[in-house]
Formats: C-alpha cells, sequence, structure tokens
C-alpha cells in the first residue's frame, strides 16, 4: 500500500472540507473493498477521509412504512437487528449472506452500495426494495442511483448518510454465491407491495438493475411458473471467468423462481 | 501518526505510519507474533483478533481504524497452565495439525459462541468460511468449537 494521509473528521460538513482541500482523496468507510484495492496498488488516494467518527451516520430506525439504516451500519448490526428482522427481514437476511463473519463486522451498508461492485448483494436491496439514498446534499432514487460498473450517480465529495427502505408486504433474496468469494454470481430480490411487484437483481449486469421483464409478468401472476416464459436478454451481462454473460441471464431466472417461491411461503 | 489503543487490556501508543495495517502493528511494534498473516487479502481468517469484542481480519484494516479500541488476540485469552476453554478444546479434539490457522480459528471460534445461542455443527460449518484450514482439518476443528457449544 503506497503511503497517504489519514484523517478522521468528527462531522461531515469537515469531511468535506478535508475532501475539497486533498488532492486525490478517497472516503473510507468499513474499508473491506477500499483497502484491499490499495493493497494491490489499484487504488492510490493521497488522503484517506475516515467516516468512523461521524455520529449521525451510524444507527437503525424503524418506523410503519421504512427503515432508516445510517450509512456506517456494519452487516452484520443488520444481520442481527431485532427491529430489522421484525421489519424488514429480508435485509436481516441478505446482510447475513455477505462475505464471512469477520467481514460483516467491519464492512457496511454504505459503502458497499457508493462502491457499486457489480457483485454486491446490497444493491439487489437499494434497487429490489426500491430504497431512497441519502447523501449530506440531497436524496436520489434507488432506480437511478446505480449507472455502470463502479459507477454512481454520487458526485465527487458527496456522503451516503443514511438509506431508507420502504417496507413491502413480504420479500425474498436469493443469490447464487460464487463458493470462494460468496460475491453473488447473480442475486435476485422479489418484493411484493400488494398489488406491484419489484425484481431487483444484482451480479448479471455492470450494477444492480431491475427485471422489468419479469415484473411485468408477476403483476399479472405472482407465480414462480410465469417466470418460465420470460426472456432475459444477456446484452451487456457479465461475461467473466466466472461465469458467462449467458449462464448469468439463466440465473437470474432460476434465482427468481427461487426467490419467489420463499416470497409465497411468508 | 500515533495510534493508542488497548491491546490485551495493556494501553499502548504507537508511532506508526498511517499506511500501517493493525496485524503490523500487533506483530511487529508489539512483538504479539501468535496473530498470524496467511493470505493477506482477507480470505484465510488466520490474522482474525477481537476488536471491541467482535472477529475481524488485523490485516484488512488499518492501524488507525483502532484507535481508542480493545483489541484481543490470542495471546489475550489464555496461557499454556491457563488454557482458554476453546484452546482446551482444540487440544483435546486434535484440532490442529500444523497449527498455522489455528489462532484465528480460535478467535473466530470464540467470536462464534458468543454471538450465537445453540450452534450446531451446520452453523458452526457457515461461521467458519473465513477461515482456511490448509491441512483440511476441518472436521476436528468443528468437533472442538461443537464441545464448547454444548458445554455453554
Amino acid at each position: 500500500m503506497y503511503q497517504f494521509n489519514y484523517h478522521k473528521p468528527a462531522s461531515l460538513d469537515e469531511a468535506v472540507a478535508l475532501f475539497r482541500e486533498a488532492d486525490d482523496p478517497m472516503y473510507l468507510s468499513g474499508g473491506m473493498t477500499l483497502l484491499a484495492t490499495m493493497k494491490q496498488r489499484l487504488a492510490a488516494p493521497t488522503d484517506l477521509i475516515d467516516l468512523a467518527g461521524i455520529a449521525e451516520m451510524t444507527g437503525v430506525q424503524v418506523n410503519a412504512d421504512a427503515v432508516r439504516v445510517g450509512a456506517f451500519t456494519t452487516h452484520n448490526v443488520v444481520a442481527g437487528s431485532a427491529e430489522i428482522q421484525q421489519a424488514l427481514p429480508v435485509l436481516s437476511q441478505l446482510a447475513g449472506l455477505i462475505g464471512d463473519n469477520q467481514v460483516r463486522n467491519r464492512g457496511t451498508i454504505g459503502g458497499s452500495v457508493a462502491n457499486s461492485d457489480p457483485s454486491a448483494d446490497y444493491p439487489a436491496a437499494v434497487v429490489g426494495l426500491g430504497g431512497t439514498v441519502h447523501t449530506q446534499q440531497r436524496s436520489i432514487s434507488g432506480d437511478e442511483f446505480f449507472q455502470d460498473l463502479f459507477e454512481t450517480a454520487l458526485q465527487p465529495g458527496e456522503i451516503i448518510t443514511h438509506i431508507d427502505f420502504p417496507i413491502p408486504k413480504r420479500a425474498a433474496y436469493r443469490k447464487f454465491p460464487n463458493p470462494a468469494s460468496r460475491y453473488a454470481v447473480v442475486g435476485v430480490l422479489i418484493a411484493d407491495f400488494g398489488g406491484s411487484v419489484r425484481v431487483g437483481v444484482t451480479g448479471a449486469g455492470p450494477c444492480a438493475f431491475r427485471a422489468s421483464g419479469i415484473e411485468e409478468v408477476l403483476n399479472e401472476h405472482l407465480d414462480p411458473s410465469a417466470i418460465n416464459g420470460v426472456e432475459v436478454p444477456d446484452a451487456g451481462f457479465n461475461n467473466d471467468l466466472h461465469a458467462s454473460a449467458e449462464y448469468r441471464a439463466h440465473l437470474v431466472k432460476v434465482m427468481a423462481r427461487r426467490a419467489l417461491s420463499d416470497l409465497l411461503k411468508t | 501518526m500515533k495510534v493508542t489503543l488497548t491491546v490485551n487490556g495493556t494501553e499502548h501508543a504507537v508511532e506508526v505510519p498511517a499506511n500501517t495495517l493493525l496485524v503490523d502493528l500487533i506483530r511487529v511494534n508489539l512483538q504479539l507474533t501468535g496473530t498470524h498473516v496467511g493470505c493477506d487479502t482477507t480470505q484465510c481468517g488466520a490474522c482474525t483478533v477481537h476488536l471491541d469484542g467482535r472477529a475481524v481480519k488485523a490485516c484488512s484494516m488499518l492501524a488507525a481504524q483502532a484507535e481508542g479500541a480493545h483489541v484481543t488476540t490470542i495471546e489475550g485469552i489464555g496461557d499454556p497452565e491457563n488454557l482458554h476453554p476453546m484452546q482446551a478444546a482444540f487440544r483435546e479434539h486434535h484440532a490442529l495439525q500444523c497449527g498455522f490457522c489455528t489462532p484465528g480459528m480460535i478467535m473466530q471460534a470464540i467470536d462464534l459462541i458468543d454471538n450465537n445461542d445453540g450452534l450446531d455443527s451446520q452453523t458452526i460449518r457457515e461461521g467458519l468460511e473465513g477461515n482456511i484450514c490448509r491441512c483440511t482439518g476441518y472436521h476436528n476443528i468443528v468437533r472442538a468449537i461443537e464441545s464448547v457449544a454444548n458445554a455453554s
């Protein structure tokens, strides 16, 4: 890892000011991706701005129709939160499937979402549940947040402060994990909002997206067999040593059927 | 930069470069070499320590991120005369061959016991996803952890 200047601001304003003053800065959340990237010298920021000291980025709030999760909340806190398990169990279940226990004790929801890794789990929840990503200056719809491979709607200097997830009638998440890394080769989250169904997909494309073809048929018939006839085009899908684009398109339908079967049992 | 942290109950103030990993502060500055570095890429878990009571991989965080924290390493849980129950169970069940992964396995196993009620063998196996034993001695490791889980 190259040398850098380390900062630990106590407020969002201070963090943004440090970012504006630095030469080539990056924000540090849990560091589960960024530090590994820096160790490989694939990233070499001049300044690391650690967000661990900003109190307003932590905590979980549950109200009648939404769950609000502070960006600095670790995966194990989301997985183990009795409040979230009660109000939005699919989010706890999804968080418990990320990486391994030690990684879940460090990795944060804000870091995962800001990184827009094509195989990360949380983006499926942001898209599939129709979440809203809040930053220090605005709110961004989950449908518009993820733009491309490691590309989001965030502007330079912008910090995710918390994420709101609307509470559906019921929801389920299934993923086909890479056996070594536990990253999602494909993951599908289906949420039933009572009359309208949302389907969020991660792993298949350059970033998370809604499977509109599957949503259309499920809005007609909420039945796993309805997915069989849907065409999932693999154009632009990820094609690498883990899985071909064609295989990923196939997995989207398989994971969607399994998620829907789980959903119908709840 | 100066990092102040408590390791195994003793407070230390250590002067390190900002890019120092927590595992290097532990092994090089504090000379606590029971915490191992296997893969150095967050995969093998040999560097697992407890940070404020939870298992983390010390190769994948900066020493600076442990500012003000309480860190427990394998040296902090027992000694040869007074083994921690998990260490005693690993000895009893022959849960190590070369021993390289053992410190990380034990620290992760203690986290598993502390944070789960009623551990069964499947939950233990899933809980060890972040720890690799290249001797492939998993079966006895699971048995050792199961014995502690059943006793507590």
